[in-house]
């Protein structure tokens, strides 16, 4: 039995630990050693530099850019995508006329409005940026079409080909496909806010906007802090990197001005030939991303609420 | 559709606006709650409007002449140009970015659930030594940048000669699916009862046919969720195929939609572009509206846990 329960347990577990421990643990461990060489990823041939590239990083105009702007990103993306989802969410589900027998609620059609806001949620990131990518277009497409059809002729900026703009425009596309999910998500919580919380301090004269800052947003804290790592590590990842490399020209924006550091690891390593020093830019991306996730676990250390 | 925390509206012609109710203190509230109803639903129909506009006009778009998508963006088709569509399907090879998105998703969603389910049924219910360790080690790759892996990953994958292999990207994306699915579906094994497996175990079941005829089925609903979440992001996955799969022949749908923006942009075939678009969105837009409440419950189930 003891024998049986042991295979079983090797039996289960040997196939889905090899395919992790070759696809993601072993290149993981490897990239960090592979920071310290001057590989360039075309030849076999490679021999150990010690620091070389890291000083070469700090010296380097583009990587101290890529980091400004993935900074940049992470620092305002979760303060205006979590700042307008626990806005409207708290419209779906307070903002309401009042009714009979309940003191809050919900606006009518609130199911509708969290149906549509979500959606741009399962729409690859890739086709959002192309879509966006020609509604930025200057010419033709649809915001510099509207601006001209309200009378504002003269306000026809280059967005995405002005370097003052680009960032911006790739940061309203990200908070414009995330913020939905947001909203559903704070809406449930929100909801499971007993309603008797509201009762009291509505009868003890609090507005909505004292009983957001005092009841809503303390109990729903937790969840809030969860998404400021979620957005973090978007803002950090995957989608920063499609975004900016679908969406604007070179690809990194006119002048670098939109390029993040997931996508100058990339341009460094399979443009550029350089893995070793690509994977130097990938460790520094990786102690960002730790920074990011420790502050955040200290600024939103608050005491629980159980309710 | 119905939302499980929202009221049914009351009927619209009904004679109690608030201001007529007794209770002074909340009769003083409730002007306040009608601007404030006023006001939600403004600011609620602007946002609105900005999420579906663009899809509006990304579907109006893939209907109408290049001429016309150029000079006046927001006036209907003078007539539904199907050749557009057609033509995205056909000459953009649309067809067979479809065909191979399908046997990658296909493959890795099968793998990924079965994988997945049998390494969070061991470490939720088998105590042994290093399960704790195992357990971090899994979820440990939720959190680190995919990007610093990637670059060694290529050489694995290419001394393997996995490169530009459909079964090389699909053992890839399930090995990346792995930390959030063991994640979700060990604590979904932890809530499950042990009385039936223990029952079928005295039966004289093994555990191989305990897990495969007892656990699997009674995890039906928590596969459903970590499904939809597995099928949505490798259905989208656009940067590990970018790196992995370089062969034109082998392109998933999001590679497939770049190059067919960057190729049909010097042609200036706006048109098919649209269609090509729309054509990537309908299978989502259409799987979200029948399966709404489980794509919603799949994708946020990860983040309030």
């Amino acid at each position: 039995m003891q024998h049986g329960r042991y295979r079983f347990i090797v039996g289960f577990l040997v196939a889905p630990l090899a395919l992790y421990a070759v696809f993601v643990i072993w290149p993981f461990i490897q990239s960090i050693y592979y920071s310290f060489t001057d590989w360039t990823g075309l030849s076999p041939d490679f021999k150990m530099v010690g620091f070389d590239n890291y000083t070469r990083m700090f010296k380097d105009d583009i990587f101290w850019k890529s980091l400004q702007h993935s900074v940049l990103l992470v620092l305002l993306l979760p303060l205006v995508t979590l700042g307008l989802a626990l806005f409207f969410a708290f419209m779906l589900n307070v903002g309401g006329r009042r009714r009979k027998n309940a003191t809050v609620s919900g606006v009518r059609g609130s199911g509708f409005y969290k149906i549509a806001y979500f959606f741009p949620q399962v729409l690859s990131i890739v086709i959002v940026a192309l879509l966006f990518q020609f509604a930025f277009n200057p010419r033709g497409g649809m915001i510099n079409s509207t601006l001209e059809g309200i009378g504002l002729d003269s306000f026809q900026p280059e967005w995405l080909g002005d370097p003052n703009l680009a960032l911006i425009c790739v940061m309203t596309v990200l908070v414009w496909s995330t913020v939905g999910f947001f909203v559903v998500l704070f809406s449930a919580g929100m909801a499971s806010i007993p309603k008797d919380f509201y009762e009291a301090a509505l009868l003890d004269g609090a507005n909505r906007f004292t009983t957001f800052f005092k009841i809503t947003l303390p109990l729903l804290w937790d969840t809030v802090q969860s998404g400021w790592v979620y957005m973090g590590i978007l803002a950090l990842g995957v989608e920063a990197f499609t975004a900016v490399q679908v969406m604007t020209v070179g690809p990194g924006g006119p002048d670098y001005s939109t390029t993040v550091l997931p996508l100058y690891v990339y341009q460094t390593a399979f443009r550029d030939g350089q893995a070793g020093y690509a994977t130097t830019i990938g460790v520094g991306l990786l102690i960002v991303t730790m920074l990011f996730a420790a502050v955040v676990m200290r600024l939103g250390r608050r005491e629980r609420l159980e309710f | 559709m119905k939302t499980t925390d929202t009221p049914p509206a009351p009927p619209a012609a009904g004679p109690a606006p608030a201001a007529k109710r007794p209770a002074p203190a909340v009769e003083e509230k409730s002007s306040e709650g009608k601007v404030l109803n006023v006001f939600s639903h403004g600011v609620l129909i602007i946002w609105a409007i900005l999420v579906v506009m663009p899809l509006l006009w990304a579907v109006m778009s893939s209907f109408k002449t290049d001429d016309s998508i150029l000079s006046t963006p927001w006036e209907l088709p003078d007539k539904l140009h199907f050749e557009n569509w057609s033509r995205a399907w056909n000459q953009a090879h649309m067809s067979d970015y479809f065909f191979n998105t399908i046997v990658v998703v296909g493959g890795s969603l099968v793998g990924t659930l079965l994988l997945g389910s049998m390494a969070a049924y061991v470490l939720a219910r088998f105590d042994f030594p290093g399960n704790r360790f195992l357990y971090f080690l899994f979820i440990g790759g939720m959190s680190f940048p995919i990007i610093l892996a990637l670059v060694p990953l290529f050489f694995v994958m290419n001394n393997m000669s996995l490169l530009n292999t459909q079964h090389g990207l699909i053992l890839v994306y399930i090995a990346y699916s792995l930390p959030f699915t063991v994640f979700f579906l060990t604590s979904f094994f932890r809530t499950l009862p042990t009385s039936v497996a223990e029952a079928a175990m005295l039966d004289g079941a093994s555990h191989t046919r305990t897990f495969f005829q007892v656990m699997l089925p009674m995890a039906k609903p928590g596969l459903i969720s970590v499904g939809i979440f597995n099928f949505l992001g490798q259905w989208n996955q656009y940067m590990l195929p970018t790196v992995l799969n370089t062969d034109p022949n082998q392109r998933v749908l999001s590679q497939g939609l770049v190059e067919l923006a960057n190729s049909q942009g010097y042609k200036g075939d706006w048109s098919g572009l649209f269609a090509g678009l729309v054509m990537a969105m309908l299978p989502v837009l259409g799987a979200y509206i029948v399966f709404q409440r489980q794509v919603v419950a799949g994708l946020t189930a990860g983040a309030v846990k």
